[in-house]
C-alpha cells in the first residue's frame, strides 16, 4: 500500500520538476515547481516525518513560492526579454549538468547519507520534541552556523537594497 | 481458510474505514452548506450596522436570499476572458477553495462523545496529528494563490494588482500569525490541538488569553494578522473597490466567482475557530460551578461570536492605506512580536 503512494508521489513529483524546466511560461514553471515540493511533502509523510512535512510546505509552497511568484509576475510584463535571455549559454549548461548530476548520485549512493539520524527507530512517528531536543544539543553547531549564515544574507539583502534606493 | 481473529479485524478496520468517511462527508457537507447562513447573517449585520434593514424580499426577513443568490451564480454566463490563462483560470477558484476545506481535517470540535446504547466512543476530530497547530497555518496559507493565480491568469492590471497586493500582504502577516501560534505553543506546550484545548481546562483564568500579561498581547496580533489573511476589512487591499475596480477577481463571473467568497467564509470560520481553540479555552467550559452544557455548546457560541466580531468590524472601519498595511505589518506588529516572545520565554523558565 506504502510503495503504491510512494510510487504515485515520486513519479508526479518527477514529472512536475521536469514541467518546471521545460514549460516556456514562468508562471506555469512556479505552479508545477508548488506541485513537485507539495509531492516531496508526501514523501516526508510517507518516512513518518510530518513536522518536516508540514514545514516544507509551510516555508518552501507557502512563502517562498509566493516571492517567487511576486517576482515572476512582475517580470512577466517583460515576457520577451525573459525569452532573449534563455538559451544563450547553452553549451556551458549541457556540458555542466551531467557532472552535477553525477555528483549529486555519488553523494545520495556513496556518501552515506543513510547513517546520519540513527538514533530515532525506524518506522516510528519522529515527535516535534526530539527533533528540537537533537538541534540543541547534538547539532547545535550546524544549527547556530545555519542561522549565522542566514544572517548574513538577510543583511546582505537589506544592503542591497539599500544602495539601489539612494542611487535612484 | 480465515481464522476468527482475522475476520475480526477485518470488520474493525472497515468499521473505522467507515466511521472516518462518513466524518468526512459530514464536515464537507457542513463547509460547502456554511455560506448560506453566514451570507444571510452577514448582509443582516451589515444592514442594521448601517441603519437599514438588509436583504428583506426574499422569505421572512430575507432569509431565502442566499439560495436566490447561489441560483443567480450557477445560471450566470460563465466568461473567460479571452486572452486569460485558461486552465489556471478555471484551477485558481479551486485552489482558493480546497486548502480551506483540507484545513478543517485537524480540527477537534471536541473531546469525544459516547454513543449510547452501541457505547461507541465517538472522537469529535477526524485527525489529532501531533503537529496539528502547524499543519492547520500551512495548508491555510496555499489558499492565497488562489487568489495570486487567479489575478495573474484573468490578464487585467486590476486584477494582477489585486493578486499583487494580496502575495506581499500575505507574507508580510503570515509572519505575526505564526508568532502567535508559537506564543500559544510556548503557553501550552504542544502543537496538538487537542493538547492545547486540554491545558486550558478549568474555568476561563486558566485560559491562553488571560496568561497574563502576555497572553492578550497574542491574542489582539492573531486576531489583527487573522484579518489580514483572511483579507477582510479593513485588510482587505486585493479587492479594494476603490482602487482596483474589484482587485483579483475582477473578470471572474458565475459560479467561479462564487468560489471565492465561499473560501473567504470558510477561511473566516477557520480563523474563527482557531483563536476560540488556541485563546479562549477552545469547548472548556468558562464557568466550571455552572450547570454541565454539552462541550459542543460553548465551542458554538465561541466560535459564532468571533463570526459576529468579524462581520461586526467589516462594517464598522475603514480600510487602510497600502503603505500603512505595510507599516503595522513590518514595523509594529513584528517588533511586538518579538519582544512578546522574549517575555513568555522568561516567563515560562522563570515562573
Amino acid at each position: 500500500m506504502e510503495q503504491i503512494f510512494f510510487i504515485g508521489f515520486a513519479v508526479l513529483a518527477i514529472v512536475s520538476a521536469l514541467a518546471v524546466v521545460s514549460l516556456r511560461n514562468p508562471v506555469h514553471s512556479a505552479l508545477c515547481l508548488m506541485v513537485c515540493l507539495f509531492q516531496v511533502a508526501c514523501i516526508f509523510v510517507l518516512l513518518r516525518s510530518p513536522f518536516l512535512a508540514v514545514v516544507q510546505i509551510f516555508i518552501y509552497v507557502g512563502a517562498v513560492m509566493v516571492l517567487f511568484l511576486f517576482v515572476v509576475m512582475i517580470l512577466d510584463i517583460r515576457k520577451v526579454m525573459l525569452g532573449s535571455l534563455v538559451g544563450k549559454r547553452s553549451g556551458f549548461v549541457y556540458a555542466i549538468m551531467p557532472l552535477v548530476t553525477l555528483e549529486f548520485l555519488l553523494v545520495i549512493f556513496k556518501g552515506g547519507l543513510g547513517k546520519v539520524a540513527s538514533n530515532i527507530p525506524s518506522g516510528e512517528e519522529v515527535k516535534v520534541a526530539v527533533i528540537g531536543k537533537e538541534l540543541f544539543t547534538k547539532y547545535l553547531f550546524p544549527f547556530e552556523v545555519v542561522s549565522i549564515l542566514l544572517l548574513v544574507a538577510m543583511v546582505g539583502a537589506i544592503v542591497l537594497a539599500k544602495d539601489r534606493d539612494e542611487g535612484a | 481458510m480465515f481464522e476468527l481473529a482475522d475476520i475480526t479485524t477485518f470488520i474493525v478496520s472497515i468499521s473505522v474505514f467507515l466511521i472516518l468517511f462518513v466524518k468526512v462527508y459530514v464536515v464537507a457537507a457542513v463547509l460547502f452548506s456554511l455560506p448560506i447562513p453566514l451570507t444571510w447573517i452577514e448582509r443582516k449585520v451589515a444592514g442594521h450596522i448601517q441603519v437599514r434593514l438588509g436583504p428583506f424580499t426574499v422569505g421572512p426577513h430575507g432569509i431565502l436570499q442566499p439560495i436566490a443568490d447561489t441560483l443567480k451564480s450557477f445560471s450566470k454566463e460563465d466568461v473567460i476572458p479571452e486572452k486569460a490563462d485558461r486552465l489556471i483560470f478555471i484551477l485558481a477558484p479551486l485552489i482558493a477553495l480546497v486548502p480551506a476545506c483540507m484545513v478543517f481535517v485537524a480540527i477537534p470540535f471536541g473531546e469525544s462523545v459516547t454513543i449510547p446504547y452501541i457505547n461507541y466512543e465517538l472522537t469529535l476530530y477526524i485527525a489529532d496529528m501531533n503537529v496539528a497547530l502547524l499543519y492547520i497555518l500551512a495548508i491555510s496559507g496555499l489558499g492565497i494563490y488562489g487568489i495570486i493565480f487567479g489575478g495573474w491568469a484573468s490578464n487585467s492590471k486590476y486584477a494582477v494588482l489585486g493578486g499583487l497586493r494580496s502575495a506581499a500582504q500575505m507574507i508580510s502577516y503570515e509572519v505575526a500569525l505564526s508568532f502567535a501560534a508559537i506564543g500559544v505553543v510556548m503557553l501550552s506546550n504542544s502543537l496538538s490541538l487537542v493538547e492545547i484545548v486540554k491545558s486550558q481546562a478549568g474555568g476561563f483564568w486558566n485560559w491562553n488569553l488571560f496568561y497574563l500579561p502576555v497572553g492578550p498581547v497574542w491574542f489582539i496580533i492573531f486576531i489583527i494578522a487573522g484579518i489580514a489573511e483572511i483579507n477582510r476589512i479593513p485588510f482587505d487591499l486585493p479587492e479594494d473597490e476603490g482602487t482596483l475596480g474589484a482587485g483579483f477577481s475582477v473578470e471572474y463571473s458565475g459560479m467561479k466567482f462564487a468560489f471565492f467568497p465561499l473560501a473567504e467564509y470558510i477561511a473566516m470560520t477557520t480563523v474563527s475557530i482557531l483563536a476560540v481553540l488556541m485563546f479562549l479555552g477552545g469547548w472548556n467550559t468558562p464557568f466550571p460551578g455552572a450547570p454541565v452544557v454539552p462541550p459542543i455548546f460553548w465551542f458554538g457560541i465561541k466560535v459564532l461570536a468571533f463570526i459576529y466580531f468579524f462581520m461586526w468590524t467589516r462594517f464598522t472601519f475603514p480600510r487602510y492605506r497600502y503603505d500603512q498595511l505595510m507599516t503595522i505589518g513590518w514595523k509594529i506588529l513584528i517588533p511586538i512580536c518579538l519582544v512578546n516572545l522574549l517575555v513568555t520565554g522568561f516567563m515560562r523558565i522563570l515562573l
